[in-house]
């Protein structure tokens, strides 16, 4: 929402305040300003001169030598343009002066264009002739701007006076953010009361009067009826004759195109000008084009097509509501009137029309249509019944002062009654526990007083004015109590009683572990994108029927790529890792704690599980063994190690098929880790190894814990003996290390493999491995005999898995 | 006679000591003197050959000597060692301006900063960190929150669906309503959490970001306990010399309702490029409960009041770091992680 702060001060004469006072304590009192641009930026030394001669240049055939009277004197200058003549009045910038552009029209400099006295051809110039564009404006705002050339002034335009001045241009346009719940600010009327409230001053609002001087009654000419109550639930009508379809004064073309609206003509810009002061939106049909007589409000028909005045043919359906005469459709209800009921220039009686829409359902057609206007962008917001009888009436009251038709008398108002105004009790002291505050009820009565809120000390309470939708009880009376007492002013303290102990829950502990293990281990925290495009599952490689295929769809996604919600963590991570080594960024480690989505059925019906997944991943210096590392570092440091397996039958079609593997906890799968397919790092476009680990968070938090309990330091001597064996290739470590930790007895205090090894010496299909074994009884020193006979039960189970001891 | 032998071997160990410049020399001597086959034991091996009556006298002069030679080795054994030690750390001198071997740890993401930072200054005033569901129904994201079917507040912000009544949250506000419904009072909660709308990605936009919302619900709690909470967290989190500006606003789940900005921790608040000039600096949304959104989760509004606040990690993290495009956040450069 814009306003020029001219504008305002029509309705707020004693605003006398600096544009930066004006936008701080516009935006502390709760209508934010978001920034403001003077309309007379970089324009100095610009006057209104009068051309009392034109002579050819001698040397130049596209220059002219003006002679030009600007009051204190008469200058020469030199001049390209030639749509003046003698006795043309035109705004000259003198030397010295500065304007905002250049004559094309491009975009504006910064810092202007500084004009200096010179020769133009030999020729002594002492000055220039301004084209509107020179000015910082277009011929958009200033419509009898020529399309190339002097913008030549009203011929009543006192010579020597300040040109700028005169072109309107001394003035600010302030740009509000204007909240959803505040209709009324979409109106210059309504920031304009906000600033009287704010300075405290007096806002003096248009003085209405019609004088109806037409013969007849718009009753006679004009019948209205509405069919949808639920979506028009006010309709007022009034007629104008005797139009005279003109341009509108300078003072209305100026407004307007102070806040971006190009003047067109005194009907159309009347209507404009209205709908900006009262933010109420207007049509007019030409009177000649609405069939017997009538208006019709009602929904259209599906399939049914309708050409809306800029000449576009517009599907709609039975919840777009439309408005009809007596045989056909002429507008689009609260969007854009139809090419069939156009004004025209030789319109000669007018039907006014402010309504009352349904904001939802002219959002919903709007978008329906394919077409957002200036009128449907204030109806959609939910417009004050109350305002369009108000509105059509400064409408008519303007077409009378503008000499641009003849009112006639009466208005048609149809639809629901207009509601009393609301009324509440005041609660002072409510408000004073809600603000923490002792503002007295007086203060307050002339607080809200500024906002037209009255109150009636009879029932103590508070009447609300119309335009006021968001006031509804004691918390929005306390806002309107707050924002004008000053929000700055309320004290600022702390909650007394809320004794909570507050803190993190474990799931967030053994998040927040995981992330140190990562990080100490050298891996970097990523965030990556919920969603994620189907074709991902193809680049990871999973079959058909993978489970991760089925996943949550987003209806209105921002695009394939962003269309699913991911079921599997990977696509991020080797995306991420894409982009570092794209990029020649060495050994790169990263991790990453985000949700996967795992809809309980599809379509979804009821709120999906919410896994949160600790991914790792990484290029670069080390193996599979490394990564393995960090996950088993995790692990110890949630006391989950002891009951860790790997089962390698992970069937990860994204891993590489030999090295890969779930990480199981006591029979349950927890998480997988591996090697990335090379297939799969082909479609990533990463030329390396990569390796990835994948926790599943929900069955960590459920087994993690961070008690300790001490266990005595060993006093007696440990016995350590040693097995070197040959091994079948295809029989696990991990096997062998529980057979023999299960054969071993407690008093096995530790496994360690030292040495593997398969190549020379050992026979193909088999590898060399040596453990070392530590045995140790807490109680005594252990005895060998103890010791054989456990490495005796090892052996035999040795044998049993087809592993020989090598001598 | 075997006097003078015996004073001529400490007249010999002596002068040999004296000439050592080793500890392999000075054992040498050890054992050529002390040695179980050296002098000074085989003159006691003459012993016999000495009047009974003599012996313990001649006994007692070769302990003297004995221990004269040993207290004369261990000195120049000591003399040795340090030099030798002396000499050892001369010739390990080593350039400490070398690079040094760091361990190379990982790094948190600029968000994680930003988050932990406000979880700590939270848990500190008694808050419990929660959280909430990402995919969420739309009355816990809207309805509950005071925010009607076509309210023109949805439009605000696009929404992502799913089906029926099912979307991605747009705000972690939907965790009050949670929290609310679990009736314990008092509660005093943060809910930092991922939230989505459709924006395109850009420099400033991004379809998915996080929050941090904040819900205090007690009896007696008041718009000045919000602005007191609020200016606290803003000096904690920017330094204890923030200022704090409330700004009337509208949000449907509070009124009355508020922005803060904080003055420009860059300039102080004399304005700067970094503050556009204006010295501050806006940072987060607040407001008191709506009564409406007590009395639909459960808590009586005449009994309880509340407030409430959300702020955007990302937006704390882009101004806190100075990061200028907010697609550095999710690409995971690792030269850029590496820098928090």
């Amino acid at each position: 929402m814009n306003s020029s702060k001219s504008w305002i001060k029509a309705y707020v004469p004693d605003l006398n305040c600096t544009d930066q006072e004006f936008f701080d304590a516009m935006t502390l009192s709760g209508t934010k300003t978001e920034g403001y641009t003077r309309l007379d930026k970089n324009l100095e030394k610009i006057v209104v001169g009068q051309i009392k001669e034109i002579a050819p240049h001698p040397d130049a055939d596209k220059l002219v030598i003006c002679q030009v009277d600007i009051g204190s004197e008469t200058i020469q200058i030199v001049t390209g343009a030639n749509n003046m003549k003698e006795g043309d009045k035109v705004p000259v910038v003198l030397d010295g002066g500065r304007v905002a552009g250049g004559h094309d029209g491009g975009p504006l400099p910064e810092e202007g264009i500084k004009i200096k006295a010179g020769k133009l051809r030999g020729v002594p110039s002492a000055g220039m002739m301004c084209s509107i564009e020179e000015l910082g404006s277009t011929r958009d705002f200033y419509p009898d701007a020529p399309e190339e050339g002097l913008y030549i002034l009203p011929e009543d335009t006192e010579v020597g006076a300040d040109a700028v001045e005169v072109l309107g241009l001394h003035d600010t346009v302030f740009e509000f953010e204007v909240t959803s719940n505040r209709v009324d600010c979409y109106s210059i009327l309504g920031i304009a009361r906000e600033t009287a409230a704010t300075f405290n001053l007096a806002f003096n609002a248009p003085k209405v009067e019609v004088k109806q001087e037409a013969d007849g009654n718009a009753a006679d000419m004009i019948s209205v009826e509405i069919k949808d109550t639920d979506l028009c639930s006010n309709y007022c009508a009034r007629v104008a004759k005797d139009i005279k379809i003109a341009p509108s004064p300078e003072w209305m073309q100026r407004r307007l195109a102070s806040v971006g609206i190009r003047p067109i003509n005194n009907l159309v810009d009347i209507t404009n000008y209205v709908m900006m002061e009262y933010g109420q939106p207007m049509h007019a049909y030409d009177m000649s084009t609405i069939a017997g007589n009538r208006i019709i409000v009602r929904r259209a028909a599906d399939g049914d097509k309708f050409t809306t005045l800029d000449g576009q043919e517009r599907n709609l359906d039975k919840e777009v509501l439309m408005i009809c005469d007596g045989e056909k459709e002429v507008g689009i209800a609260g969007i854009m009137g139809g090419e069939n009921s156009m004004i025209t220039d030789s319109v000669d009686t007018v039907l006014f029309e402010a309504a009352t829409f349904n904001g939802p359902n002219i959002r919903k057609s709007a978008k329906r249509v394919g077409l957002r206007t200036d009128a449907s962008g204030l109806f959609e917001k939910g417009l004050d019944p109350a305002n369009a009888l108000d509105a059509i009436n400064r409408a008519c009251q303007l077409v009378e002062e503008l000499g641009c038709g003849k009112v006639v008398p009466g208005v048609v108002q149809v639809g629901l009654p207009i509601k009393p105004l609301k009324r509440f009790a005041l609660e002072a002291d409510r408000i004073n526990k809600l603000l923490g505050t002792d503002i007295s009820k007086d203060e307050m009565i002339k607080i809200l007083a500024k906002e037209e809120v009255e109150y009636d000390a009879q029932s103590d309470e508070v009447i609300i004015p119309s335009f006021r939708q968001d006031l509804n009880e004691m918390c929005d009376i306390a806002e309107e109590v707050a924002r004008f007492f000053g929000y700055d002013k309320i004290p600022t303290t702390l909650p007394k009683n809320s004794a909570t102990t507050g803190g993190i829950s474990f799931k967030m502990r053994v998040e927040k572990k995981a992330r140190e293990i990562a990080q100490f281990c050298g891996f970097s925290q990523g965030y990556t994108y919920s969603f994620e495009s189907p074709k991902v599952f193809d680049k990871l490689l999973l079959p058909e029927d993978a489970p991760e295929r089925a996943a949550i769809r987003i209806s209105n996604p921002l695009g394939e790529d962003f269309s699913i919600m991911r079921t599997i963590p990977l696509n991020g991570m080797l995306t991420s890792l894409a982009t570092n080594y794209n990029r020649r960024n060495k050994d790169v480690r990263l991790y990453e704690m985000g949700n996967i989505y795992v809809p309980k059925s599809l379509p979804l019906t009821d709120l999906p599980d919410e896994r949160m997944q600790f991914t790792l991943g990484f290029y670069g210096e080390g193996d599979f063994f490394t990564m393995k590392g960090v996950v088993e570092e995790f692990l110890d440091s949630v006391h989950m190690h002891g009951k860790v397996s790997y089962d390698p039958d992970a069937k990860k079609t994204f891993l590489h098929p030999g090295r890969q593997a779930n990480i199981v906890y006591d029979s349950t799968v927890i998480g997988y880790l591996g090697e990335v397919h090379p297939a799969v790092c082909d479609n990533y476009d990463i030329d390396t190894r990569v390796y990835v680990a994948v926790l599943d968070m929900p069955y960590v938090v459920e087994h993690a814990c961070f008690d300790t309990i001490y266990t005595g330091i060993a006093k007696f001597p440990a016995v350590t003996r040693d097995i070197s064996m040959v091994v079948p290739k295809d029989v696990l470590a991990g096997d062998i290390e529980k057979m023999i930790r299960q054969r071993a007895g407690k008093k096995l205090e530790s496994l360690e493999l030292f040495d593997i090894y398969e190549g020379a010496q050992i026979m193909t299909g088999f590898k060399s491995m040596a453990y070392s074994l530590v045995f140790r009884d807490k109680e005594k020193t252990m005895e060998d005999d103890e010791v054989n006979s456990a490495m005796k039960k090892i052996l035999n189970g040795l044998e049993s898995m087809n592993i020989e001891l090598r001598s | 006679m075997i006097n003078e032998q015996l004073e001529k071997i400490r007249e010999e160990a002596l002068k040999q000591l004296s000439e050592t410049e080793g500890l392999d020399r000075l054992n040498e001597i050890r054992v050529n003197f002390l040695g179980k086959k050296g002098q000074l034991t085989g003159i006691l091996k003459s012993m016999k050959d000495i009047p009974p009556e003599e012996r313990p006298k001649f006994g007692q002069l070769v302990n003297e000597v004995r221990a004269q030679l040993e207290k004369e080795m261990e000195e120049r054994k000591a003399k040795f060692e340090e030099a030798a030690r002396n000499a050892r750390l001369k010739a390990e001198v080593i350039d400490v301006t070398l690079p040094a071997k760091k361990n190379k740890v990982g790094h948190k993401h600029p968000n994680t900063v930003a988050l932990e930072e406000v979880e700590r200054i939270f848990t500190g005033m008694g808050y419990e960190v929660v959280e909430g569901p990402e995919v969420e129904k739309d009355y816990y994201n809207f309805e509950a929150l005071n925010i009607p079917a076509d309210h023109p507040a949805k439009d605000e912000q696009d929404t992502f669906y799913i089906s029926g009544d099912i979307l991605l949250r747009t705000q972690t506000s939907s965790t009050q309503v949670h929290e609310m419904e679990k009736g314990r009072i008092p509660i005093k909660m943060i809910a930092p959490g991922r939230v989505f709308r459709a924006d395109e990605v850009d420099a400033t936009h991004s379809p998915s970001f996080h929050q941090v919302e904040g819900l205090v619900i007690d009896k007696d709690i008041t718009f000045a306990d919000l602005k007191g909470t609020l200016a606290e967290f803003a000096r904690q989190l920017f330094g204890p010399e923030t200022r704090t500006k409330f700004r009337p606003h509208h949000f449907p789940f509070t009124e009355p309702s508020a922005e803060m900005d904080v003055s420009c921790f860059k300039c102080g608040g004399k304005g700067c490029r970094f503050c556009k000039g204006e010295g501050w600096i806006e940072i987060l949304g607040c407001g008191m409960v709506h009564p409406h959104v007590l009395e639909m989760s459960g808590i009586d509004p005449k009994e309880y009041v509340g407030f409430a606040f959300g702020v955007g990690l990302e937006r704390i993290a882009l101004l806190k770091y100075e990061i200028d495009d907010m697609r550095l956040l999710y690409e995971n450069d690792i030269r850029f992680l590496n820098q928090f």
